[in-house]
């Protein structure tokens, strides 16, 4: 992940410099939107294609759903317990 | 709402493609996702970079910004808590490894899997793709539902990368910053915590 990083930090320079030129930067945000539904394809077929994974979903996939939910869940609430102490001030 | 829409289709299809082996048994695209990956975060950068806000933003919650990760801890150990109440399967340390993957599964699932066993290993990929699917398909919900931070929290580690663009999409690319920020602590984390754990 360093790559990703370092261009991720290269991106913020580039887009800084060409932060006047608003219909590349416009650009920029559609060729986002394009990579994301690619992304989300890939993903899809590397779960789709993983034996291991589909073999194991009905046993496992259960707990691990159920697990996920209240993991996820209870991080948004104690975050915004958090916001609502700490950062309402702003 | 339209756009998760588009984005589970493209998933499904994507699920399906898989399913029924509609391309090459090498090409699992995992190869092609890193290089979609890297074109997104020099986007998002791009993003970022572009929008005056950002560096505002970060000036005025300075310190604070560690809060932030720190929650997405303490509320991912207290909901494996209260599901490990409900699975007489899993211990609660088991749980709380599992959650500790933060979203980060191709990481956490090895760690789990060297150290608990095949099931348990299996249980932590799938749970930490579901986190990361979960916060793609419902990031938009989320920031409506409980407010701007909480696609930040769902995504856990996979906010500083895999769930950063759609999560600059739904709460505004003068978050980016901090959404990065988080993943990156809990990013870090994984590694050290789940040994600790287990």
């Amino acid at each position: 992940m360093i790559i990703g990083i370092a261009l991720l930090v290269v991106g913020i320079f580039t887009g800084y410099l060409l932060r006047n030129r608003k219909k590349l930067i416009a650009l920029g945000s559609r060729f986002t939107d394009g990579a994301i539904f690619m992304l989300l394809f890939f993903l899809g077929l590397s779960v789709g294609s993983n034996q291991a994974v589909v073999s194991n979903f009905n046993q496992l996939g259960l707990q691990a759903f159920l697990l996920t939910v209240l993991a996820t869940l209870g991080s948004i609430l104690v975050t915004q317990w958090f916001y609502r102490m700490f950062f309402k001030d702003q | 709402m339209k756009n998760t829409l588009i984005i589970l289709v493209f998933f499904v299809a994507g699920l399906f493609a898989g399913l029924f082996s509609l391309f090459p048994e090498s090409f699992t695209g995992e190869q092609m996702t890193i290089y979609v990956l890297y074109l997104l975060l020099f986007l998002v950068g791009l993003g970022v970079g572009a929008n005056q806000h950002t560096l505002k933003l970060l000036r005025s919650v300075n310190l604070r910004i560690f809060l932030v990760p720190l929650s997405v801890v303490i509320g991912t150990f207290l909901g494996t808590l209260v599901y490990s109440f409900f699975d007489d399967g899993l211990t609660l340390r088991e749980c709380w490894a599992v959650g500790s993957g933060f979203g980060y599964y191709s990481l956490s699932s090895v760690i789990i899997k060297e150290m608990a066993g095949e099931s348990l290993g299996v249980i932590a990929l799938l749970s930490n793709i579901i986190r990361e699917i979960l916060t793609l398909l419902l990031a938009p919900v989320l920031s409506r539902v409980f407010g701007r931070y909480a696609p930040i929290s769902a995504g856990g580690a996979t906010s500083m990368d895999t769930t950063l663009p759609m999560i600059t999409r739904s709460v505004g690319t003068e978050y980016a910053a901090i959404s990065v920020f988080s993943g990156l602590i809990l990013t870090l984390l994984v590694p050290f915590i789940i040994p600790l754990i287990l």
